[in-house]
């Protein structure tokens, strides 16, 4: 059978072709052939405890390497077990390769064992999705499935390959150019656009940049940086965008929204000009867009065209990759006098810094002011999502694109450690802090295995307040302190359960206990737990309540 | 507000999924759906029935460009297009009623495709407003079933065509 491939040879090639180096999964009755192929080829793989884990992984992995993510799972469960993590990389557009197995073509339809329509399932989760009927496609689906996840606004693609596929051989000749003829992501601005953006920021007095992940994405952050710094504009990001622009720079706001700082909404809310780059506008950013920027005109570049207009109207749209656009703009851009602007900006910041009430116990604003004085490593910090995310949000200043890994759009509780894992084995060198609550922690537990088999040395620091905390914070607020469902009663000694996995960990229930703590974490070449007893009812300040206007904030009592 | 939009696409079985889920899932108001084959095997044209305002219907363009699968997209206006949709309908009709029933469906070129002692089945192809005219003309008759296609529309290539429609 010399000259013939099988299937599940064809997927490995493809892969190899493309780069891969590492794939996060889990096996199945409908992958064996593929696993089989996998025993005595080069590529890694990760065996997660979990499939979620796995499409986290791969998620993290992506995001903090900018390469594609790749994980494979079964059909049926397996493939279903993908369905978060691949929602969770679609809404903050990361680029990711599903693979699942499926039940033999001639099974298709029969409700047999293992057998989900994930084809169906994830159509509105991916960018584009797959199901493989015929292994003479095989290579060209995949190669266009990796084209389609990393090329326009990236995102996940999932091909589903039926077993019989993946034993059947065939004659195969590589694909070596993808052709999509329905698929052409505009990448060079319009000039026309470009030269009414100019005059736009040539006339304004007061202009704000409000910065996305699309920046990231487009590996653009030295263009932005170039041209912020050229234009002289004030900055804020989101939390996508975090890194972007170093967030100690004198032009630099910290994160805008519901949580972000008085300082950029305010700089928003009384602008002349918004420039969006790679931002969506998505509420918890702009609350009430009536009330977002009501004085400013709005220039907004984004590579998708369907996310201009969709939220807010646009004076100046300018479709096109961040790279190339920034490009075009700081090429021609003037350097403007805007004393007036800073300095009032400058104001506000000094009259409302970030701050919390340093008395009341263990504060988590205080470690996160320890992590993010880290020195002499290069940190990527992971975080899950609740309470604990937004003050990293706020506390940790990042100064580089892909060290700020965390779920946005989609909010994904158990999100952060598989991440911090996948981040961690596409960055060997880095040092990965994942920061994380009681309650989000237990959502990938499981992974515990994940870490300590392949040593991945992730700094795990659970900040354990014994509630969901950001619904605790909401109840406080809105639902007069009726805490329904939203006290974890019991949690486990995570210090015990990490022992219980091989790993080591110390719980830290006073101020003095956290430097040493952090110190001790990051002396060992393999991953700590540190499971930190804060201020139980500590509420994440400022806030802007759902649906309101960015400078409409809820006051502490 | 109404709009025809016809979206080529490229034909595989999945095709109408992505279109169709894409109006269920962002809650589009969608009137009617079809899907037939081109002059190329390869390309499929959907041609929708859209309802929203100009908003909406600007995102529901966006959203469906946005699409893998989408090679063109098509706002047809009614004015600078040809619509026409299908329709079969079956009447109950007794004896005395036959002449009556005919004629109408003479006056408007329709076609008688099957009789019983007790119905009659009318085929008939026009425009929407052709279409509702002469279901109001077949009004005194009592409906067994209809069936219909739904809107297919190409845009006009001449004036001439642009006003023949507006006369029919």
């Amino acid at each position: 059978m010399s000259g013939l491939k099988k299937g599940s040879e064809i997927i490995i090639e493809v892969l190899q072709e493309e780069g891969v180096d590492v794939l996060f999964g889990f096996p199945g009755g409908s992958v064996i052939p593929l696993y089989d192929a996998l025993y005595d080829c080069s590529l890694r793989h990760i065996l997660t405890r979990h499939e979620q884990g796995a499409a986290h992984a791969a998620d993290g992995y992506a995001r903090a390497t900018g390469k594609v993510g790749v994980c494979i799972a079964t059909s049926g469960p397996g493939a279903t077990n993908l369905v978060t993590g691949l929602m969770n990389a679609y809404m903050d557009s990361v680029p990711l390769i599903a693979i699942t197995g499926q039940v033999a073509t001639h099974l298709i339809g029969n409700d047999s064992f293992q057998e989900a329509d994930i084809y169906g399932i994830s159509i509105p989760i991916t960018k584009y999705n797959y199901l493989v009927k015929d292994v003479n496609d095989l290579g060209r689906v995949l190669k266009e499935a990796f084209y389609i996840a990393r090329t326009g606004r990236p995102g996940p693609v999932l091909v589903d390959i039926p077993k019989d596929i993946q034993e059947v051989r065939t004659k195969y000749k590589p694909v070596k150019e993808v052709r999509i003829p329905s698929y052409h992501p505009t990448i060079k601005g319009h000039p026309k656009q470009i030269e009414t953006a100019l005059r736009a920021i040539k006339e304004a007095e007061r202009p704000v940049a409000y910065v996305g992940g699309g920046v990231i994405s487009s590996g653009a952050t030295e263009e932005l940086q170039q041209f912020i710094r050229t234009a002289v504009i004030p900055i804020t990001t989101t939390l996508m965008g975090k890194g972007s622009f170093p967030e100690d720079d004198p032009l630099a706001l910290g994160m805008l929204g519901m949580h972000g700082t008085r300082y950029a909404n305010y700089s928003i809310y009384y602008s002349d000009l918004v420039l969006a780059l790679g931002a969506r506008f998505d509420d918890r950013v702009a609350g009430d867009v009536k009330k977002f920027a009501p004085q400013a005109r709005i220039i907004h570049v984004d590579i998708d065209p369907a996310e201009i207009g969709k939220r807010v109207n646009v004076d100046i749209p300018i479709v096109g990759d961040l790279k190339t656009v920034l490009g075009q703009l700081t090429g021609k851009i003037k350097t403007v006098e805007r004393k007036n602007w800073l300095d009032r900006i400058a104001q506000w910041k000094k009259e409302y810094p970030i701050s919390y009430a340093k008395e009341g116990g263990l504060k988590p604003q205080y470690i996160l002011e320890c992590v993010n004085a880290i020195k002499g490593r290069d940190l990527i910090v992971a975080t899950d999502v609740g309470q604990h995310q937004m003050w990293a949000a706020q506390y940790i200043q990042s100064r580089k694109p892909r060290s700020f890994i965390t779920s946005g759009g989609l909010g994904t509780m158990g999100f952060g450690f598989p991440a911090a894992l996948g981040a961690q084995v596409g960055c060997p060198d880095k040092t990965v802090v994942l920061i994380s609550g009681d309650g989000s922690f237990q959502m990938n537990i499981q992974e515990l295995a994940t870490a300590r088999t392949n040593n991945l040395p992730v700094k795990i620091f659970i900040f354990n307040n014994g509630f969901l905390g950001m619904v605790r914070q909401w109840q406080e607020f809105f639902c007069s302190k009726r805490y329904s469902q939203t006290r974890l009663e019991f949690n486990p000694d995570f210090v015990k359960v990490a022992e219980g996995y091989g790993i080591k960990g110390k719980k830290v229930l006073s101020t003095e206990e956290v430097l040493p703590a952090i110190e001790e974490a990051l002396s060992y070449q393999e991953p700590y737990l540190v499971d930190f007893h804060i201020a139980p009812e500590e509420n994440i300040f400022p806030m802007v309540p759902a649906g309101k206007g960015i400078c409409e904030f809820f006051e502490e009592c | 507000m109404r709009q025809v939009i016809s979206v080529l696409v490229r034909n595989h079985p999945g095709v109408l999924s992505h279109v169709a889920g894409l109006f269920a899932r962002r809650a589009y108001n969608i009137e009617s759906i079809v899907a037939g084959v081109t002059e190329r095997s390869d390309i499929t044209r959907i041609t929708l029935v859209v309802a929203g305002d100009e908003a909406v219907l600007e995102q529901v363009t966006k959203q469906l460009r946005k699409l893998i699968d989408v090679i063109r997209v098509i706002d047809l206006k009614y004015s600078q297009s040809i619509t026409r949709e299908l329709i079969l309908m079956t009447v109950y009709l007794p004896a005395e009623k036959r002449v009556e029933f005919i004629q109408v469906a003479n006056s408007f070129g329709a076609t008688i495709v099957d009789i019983s002692d007790q119905t009659a089945t009318i085929e008939f192809s026009g425009n929407e407003r052709r279409i509702n005219t002469l279901l109001m003309a077949l009004g005194p008759f009592k409906v067994k079933e209809i069936a219909r296609t739904g809107l297919i529309a190409l845009p006009t290539e001449s004036i001439v065509a642009d006003s023949r429609e507006f006369l029919a």
